[in-house]
């Protein structure tokens, strides 16, 4: 049986689960974004006095961290009681970053683990090997009043992922082309599984963005299998995890008993890719669009604002000048993260190159506040989404890129291949 | 109470209209169902909410209708704009849930863009599993919906199921 599997099966009380059919899992974390005032809304209104269990939820504020309208600002306050009231172990406010990486730098996500947040970008956690996925305000409601959730058992497809990285091309290039060759829908209520030389070769950070941004091909979870790297992490963040969590077993089936469909691809040759507005799936090389130009460039993000991303970005800033009109945000991943970057001395470098640094929180990815876009503008961007209307004004323009290719346009004011300055 | 017959004048979009345009992020702080409605689709129709209004309309979609973000202030604010239900080719997974969650039903029908025009009649018929197409007169099946899915719908949401049972207990039988 596949490990997603065997994760749901044990969450169901039931030795096995078959994909299609429709069960009750058990919760093992679930987590609230600032976004959701209505989980606490409907919490109550399906008359929720006591959350089930106090230790396994957690609050992140992050969307609008911090908050830019006076609403924003009732709703964290409302949450902050609500949890306050309820025990909620783990809160963490305006000060920590985007859920994504806030959870499993507490050591609060591990391999076979059921995870659901209100978010949609959840697909991330299948990177250590747990299931976890995006779920509504009133799910989770629900998930607050029993501790439980429904699932049909998804079907499973595998994606692999073989040949070496090219100097200047990142995950973000290689999560783009595949979405572009496999569509919007391919996952659609399925789970989809990374392998290959090329994912077992990358960073655990490079392997969060393939699982990050499967959800723009419809995914509902992912799947890495855990190895050194996951288990190094883990025992850094919550070694007492390590002695808990299951073994992973052999999957011992035959490859068309266990995956609905398997993709192959060879990155071998990929060049840096760049997401045209306004689809994640209208991806060309970076040579088709060289010479857009652009009033913005935003590095950062649960996407892109990582060590290695801001690393780069500073790596081709280095001694040089951002475009006269051109504006470029730094927005890292998280407090911890932006941390390190000043400790490695990156932040300064971006900063005299020109740069403008955001709170750690998700920004204008949303479109919600700090560095949103007027109509006719222009912005090329490391975060997830360029659907109209996602970064503010529905007549601006959104180009989807990785850090390395965000960092070079700066510095030209137009959409430029990172190799240049490499 | 639940309507198992709904009938409506059909309101046509295409493929993958995501939730920041069914329902834009700068106005996810609002909670109030009137302050939501406004926005409904402001992005893709202006003033979609009063171009619906006093009428029962359906929104007929193509594939993967409500992919993108998880908010549920998307079907919220269709819902509280008067959409009555929404057929699709496919929807995206959260949206889908969020739908049935809210009590806005989601049903999913391949074929069903090619067969309706804007302000075509349709009627949904969630006992049969059927849809009936006005002009010209034409019959459809519909995805079934799992028991789970069923009860939640028959209760007009997962709001009042769970006030009702306090717990998940539709799976095998209804
Ligand atoms: S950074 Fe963007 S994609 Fe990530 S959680 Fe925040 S809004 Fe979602």
């Amino acid at each position: 049986m596949h490990p997603l599997y065997q994760i749901l099966a044990d969450a169901a009380g039931r030795d096995k689960v078959t994909p299609g059919e429709f069960i009750i899992a058990k919760v093992d974390l679930a987590e609230i974004n600032d976004l959701y005032l209505q989980v606490i809304m409907s919490f109550k209104e399906m008359g929720g006095d006591k959350i089930w269990d106090s230790q396994k939820v957690t609050f992140v504020m992050d969307h609008y961290a911090p908050p830019p309208t006076i609403k924003a600002a009732e709703n964290q306050t409302k949450m902050r009681e609500f949890a306050k009231e309820q025990g909620i172990k783990y809160f963490f406010d305006i000060n920590r970053g985007v859920c994504h990486q806030v959870m499993p730098e507490e050591g609060l996500v591990w391999p076979d683990m059921v995870l659901v947040a209100t978010d949609s970008h959840t697909t991330t956690h299948g990177a250590f090997g747990a299931f976890s996925t995006g779920i509504g305000a009133t799910d989770m409601a629900a998930v607050l009043l029993t501790g439980e959730i429904w699932f049909r058992v998804p079907e499973i497809i595998k994606i692999k992922i073989q040949g070496k990285i090219r100097k200047g091309v990142m995950a973000k290039d290689i999560i783009l082309y595949i979405i572009s060759q496999l569509g919007t829908d391919i996952a659609l209520y399925k789970a989809v599984e990374y392998t290959g030389e090329t994912v077992t070769d990358m960073s655990l950070d490079e392997r969060l963005v393939l699982c990050n941004m499967a959800v723009e091909m419809g995914a509902k979870a992912t799947y890495i299998k855990p190895d050194k790297k996951v288990w190094d992490y883990i025992s850094l963040v919550n070694p007492q995890k390590i002695q808990e969590c299951r073994p992973i077993k052999q999957i011992n089936e035959k490859e068309n008993e266990v995956y609905e469909s398997v993709y192959n691809f060879d990155i071998s040759n990929l060049e840096p890719q760049v997401a045209l507005p306004y689809r994640v799936d209208n991806v060309v090389p970076v040579s088709q669009v060289a010479e857009e130009p652009i009033n913005q460039a935003l590095i950062g993000t649960c996407t892109g604002g990582r060590i290695n991303d801001i690393k780069i970005a500073a790596q081709i800033l280095k001694g040089r000048k951002i475009f006269s009109s051109v504006r470029l945000l730094i927005i890292p991943v998280s407090n911890k993260i932006l941390e390190k970057c000043i400790e490695l001395g990156y932040i300064q470098t971006l900063l005299n190159a020109g740069a403008t640094l955001v709170t750690p929180s998700c920004g204008p990815c949303l479109g919600a506040h700090e560095g949103v876009l007027s109509s006719g503008e222009s912005c090329i961007s490391t975060s997830s989404r360029n659907f109209p209307g996602r970064m503010g004004s529905s007549e601006a323009k959104i180009f989807l890129s990785s850090p390395a290719t965000a960092a070079a346009s700066a510095i030209k004011g137009v959409i430029t291949d990172p190799r240049e300055f490499l | 109470m639940f309507k198992p017959i709904i009938e409506g004048k059909i309101f046509k979009v295409g493929d993958d209209i995501d939730t920041d345009q069914i329902y834009p992020g700068r106005y996810l702080y609002l909670t109030s169902p009137e302050e939501m409605a406004v926005h409904a689709m402001e992005d893709v129709i202006a003033d979609f909410y009063k171009k619906i209004e006093g009428e029962d309309w359906i929104i007929a979609a193509g594939k993967n209708f409500g992919c993108g973000s998880s908010r549920e202030h998307a079907p919220r604010a269709l819902l509280y704009a008067g959409v009555k239900a929404i057929v699709a080719e496919s929807f995206g997974r959260i949206f889908y849930r969020n739908a049935l969650n809210v009590g806005l039903p989601a049903v999913k029908c391949s074929g069903i863009v090619k067969e309706v025009q804007q302000g075509s009649l349709i009627q949904i018929n969630l006992k049969e599993g059927l849809i009936v197409l006005g002009t010209p007169e034409k019959t459809l099946s519909i995805e079934k919906f799992s028991p789970q899915l069923l009860a939640i719908l028959k209760n007009e949401g997962l709001i009042p199921y769970m006030k009702k049972y306090g717990k998940y207990s539709h799976l095998k039988n209804i």
